[in-house]
């Protein structure tokens, strides 16, 4: 693969600074001089330049969503748009609260995402465990279903699911939309690969030859084996069950008993026309995401990142 | 018994637990002994089970509910799409046989529907993963306050697809939206962002590449991380520029990564729902079925037409489509590790 890059290499001078191609990109690479290789090298001005930008794009819809919330309906029919804050944020969103229903919204959400998150945890730890240290029949077998499952999109489950909740007589309650994403395929796998290294089996051995039995395995041994994993894998569903959108909007209606989404997207249909009533309503369903992030935004980055690697 | 004990293997406590029959009867005066041998065999016989039926106590509340609200489903959904089923009465069913299928092999506006899909996954997908690739490389670089960076980065993946939605909804807003207005200012009339088919397609993807370009950065930086050193080390040393080093050493690493967020991004493309939905505030896609997606077509049949028997067979051929990306995939995968083989 690097032969190309060796024939070039030779081709060139021989008596240059190997580090030479480092110093082009600006101050710091030049002030740190001897950066060793590609990813120690420190980043220009450029690349500053360029990820402060892509920061505003990344902010700047949300932030205009706040500013939206805080104006008038009818200053948003104006040109230019309005680019600070106006001073109708509270009445906006007292309006999103009682008339989209949004109180009773987020309320349910926090119930429906801490539910699916806790479920999703203690079950995938569990099948996780089992998969990733013990043995039994149809180990490989049922472990394929799972892998194989794992990113089957909901649209094509969504009819029997929908009859299933019907003869159940479940719309519009809490459980038809926390029982059916109650469990995980990729909670399952991701629990796996991290217990296949994070938990050495001679303490599973050391455990039982004292006796222990397989609950307490689970409770003294597991669980504090795999609480880093656990902790990564409930943020990353509490905001994937939060931000859930298709099975909740069939499941569930705006007038009734709303999650977040599902009075958003009454909202966005016309139920209330005021664009910035609209605004009040998006942000209030995103901030309590947002809050999460500004406390646990380096766990849930790690999270990603580390399942992207064990994926 | 064999396989039990081979079950047991790992325990070496097992041993100390001898066979159970006929242990110290012979001595009357033990009875103690013996109550407490049978004690001991009985706690040795619970432990082997233990053993033996703990993991599927332990898979068995995930595959539970993965029968009833996954697997079940799944395969139900194929039966469904065989019978004209109601909404309003879900559980009467009409055998039809194949005619659901024949209908949407007829229907114009499925057609139109997968060709928007794939055009939208095109538009959307292809500069997301571009534009993530060098956003991963760039945060790769020894930075001041990278971990600012990447959460900033991720915060578009915080916000759900309806909240998302709304803002942009109001931002391509054809006569007072901040996009026609910017646009104003360097002398470009105000575009129909909504109607036109192309300009609504474009706007669509703009939401998925907003949400969605800061979840596969992290996914190529993770990679990236991985990647030892010593090879840039040898790249660098052999007089290799940035460029060519990421060209040479981080491009060929990466190729199971980009593989893989492919694939990822596909299925997603495939059931793109919210976006288009909220996009245009009714199930239909745009006045003129503009930016309706497959995703949206079974919602509208199912949902708004009340037809659950042709949105299970739109679902089965969303289905289909699904095998037929991933076969495609993996073809290309194969080839691409063959070429390296040969390389």
């Amino acid at each position: 693969m690097t032969a190309p890059v060796v024939t070039r290499g030779t081709r060139q001078d021989p008596t240059r600074d190997p580090d030479a191609p480092d110093n082009r990109q600006g101050g710091k690479g030049r002030r740190h001089g001897r950066s060793r290789a590609g990813r120690t090298m420190h980043g220009g001005r450029i690349t500053y330049a360029v990820l402060i930008l892509i920061s505003v794009v990344s902010l700047f819809p949300l932030v205009w969503t706040a500013i939206a919330a805080s104006r008038t309906n009818t200053r948003l029919a104006e040109t230019p748009p309005p680019f600070w804050f106006g001073g109708n944020l509270f009445k906006n969103m007292e309006i999103a609260w009682t008339d989209a229903n949004m109180g009773m919204a987020l309320l349910n959400t926090t119930i429906v995402a801490g539910s699916i998150a806790a479920g999703t945890v203690v079950f995938s730890t569990l099948a996780g465990f089992a998969f990733a240290k013990l043995r039994f029949r149809l180990k490989n077998v049922l472990l394929l279903l799972v892998i194989g499952t794992m990113m089957v999109p909901p649209q094509l489950s969504v009819v029997p699911l929908y009859m299933l909740i019907a003869k159940l007589e479940w719309t519009d309650q809490l459980q038809a939309v926390i029982l059916p994403t109650f469990v995980s395929a990729f909670g399952v796998f991701f629990m796996r690969q991290y217990l296949l290294q994070a938990l050495p089996t001679e303490l599973i051995e050391a455990a039982r030859v004292d006796g222990a039995s397989s609950l307490r395995v689970i409770w003294h041994v597991v669980f504090p084996a795999a609480r880093p994993a656990m902790a990564v894998l409930g943020m990353l569903t509490f905001v994937q069950a939060w931000n859930d959108f298709f099975w909740p909007i069939i499941a569930l209606t705006q007038a009734g008993n709303p999650t977040v989404q599902v009075a958003l997207t009454g909202l966005g249909q016309g139920h209330i026309p005021d664009q910035s009533v609209i605004m009040a309503g998006a942000l209030l369903g995103t901030l309590p995401l947002l809050l999460a992030f500004v406390l646990f935004g380096k766990q849930i980055v790690g999270g990603i990142m580390q399942g992207a690697v064990k994926g | 018994m064999a396989r039990e004990t081979k079950t047991a293997a790992p325990s070496p406590g097992e041993g100390a637990a001898p066979p159970a029959q006929g242990p110290g009867a012979q001595d009357p005066g033990a009875a103690g002994q013996r109550r407490e041998q049978r004690r001991r065999d009985r706690r040795s016989r619970r432990y082997r089970r233990d053993v033996k039926w703990s993991p599927y106590a332990y898979v068995a509340p995930f595959f539970l509910f993965f029968a009833a609200f996954g697997l079940f489903p799944l395969l139900y959904t194929g039966w469904a799409a065989l019978h004209r089923v109601s909404l309003t009465d879900p559980n009467s069913m009409e055998f039809v046989g194949l005619h659901n299928f024949t209908r949407l092999w007829s229907d114009e506006f499925f057609w139109n529907a997968l060709q928007n899909t794939v055009t939208i996954g095109l538009i959307s997908t292809v500069p997301q993963l571009l534009m993530a690739l060098g956003l991963a490389h760039l945060l790769n670089y020894k930075l001041r306050g990278s971990m600012f960076f990447r959460v900033v980065a991720l915060t578009p993946y915080a916000t759900s697809v309806a909240a998302a939605t709304l803002v942009f909804v109001l931002l391509y807003g054809r006569d007072y939206g901040m996009i026609n207005w910017a646009l104003g200012t360097v002398g470009i009339d105000n575009i129909d962002w909504h109607n036109g088919t192309w300009t609504s397609q474009f706007a669509v993807s703009s939401i998925v590449i907003w949400r969605w370009t800061g979840y596969n950065t992290l996914i190529y930086l993770a990679a990236m991380q991985a990647i030892p050193n010593d090879l840039y080390e040898s790249a660098a040393l052999d007089g290799a520029s940035r460029w060519q080093q990421f060209l040479h050493v981080t491009l060929p690493a990466l190729r199971p990564t980009i593989l893989f967020t492919c694939v990822v991004s596909t299925i997603g493309a495939m059931q793109l729902f919210g976006e288009p939905l909220l996009f245009g505030g009714s199930a239909t896609g745009g006045p003129e079925h503009e930016y309706q997606t497959l995703g949206l077509y079974l919602y509208e049949q199912g949902w708004v037409n009340l037809h659950l028997g042709r949105a299970s067979a739109i679902a089965w051929a969303m289905f289909l489509l699904l095998v037929l990306v991933a076969l495609v995939n993996w073809l290309i995968a194969r080839r691409l590790t063959k070429s390296e083989g040969g390389a």
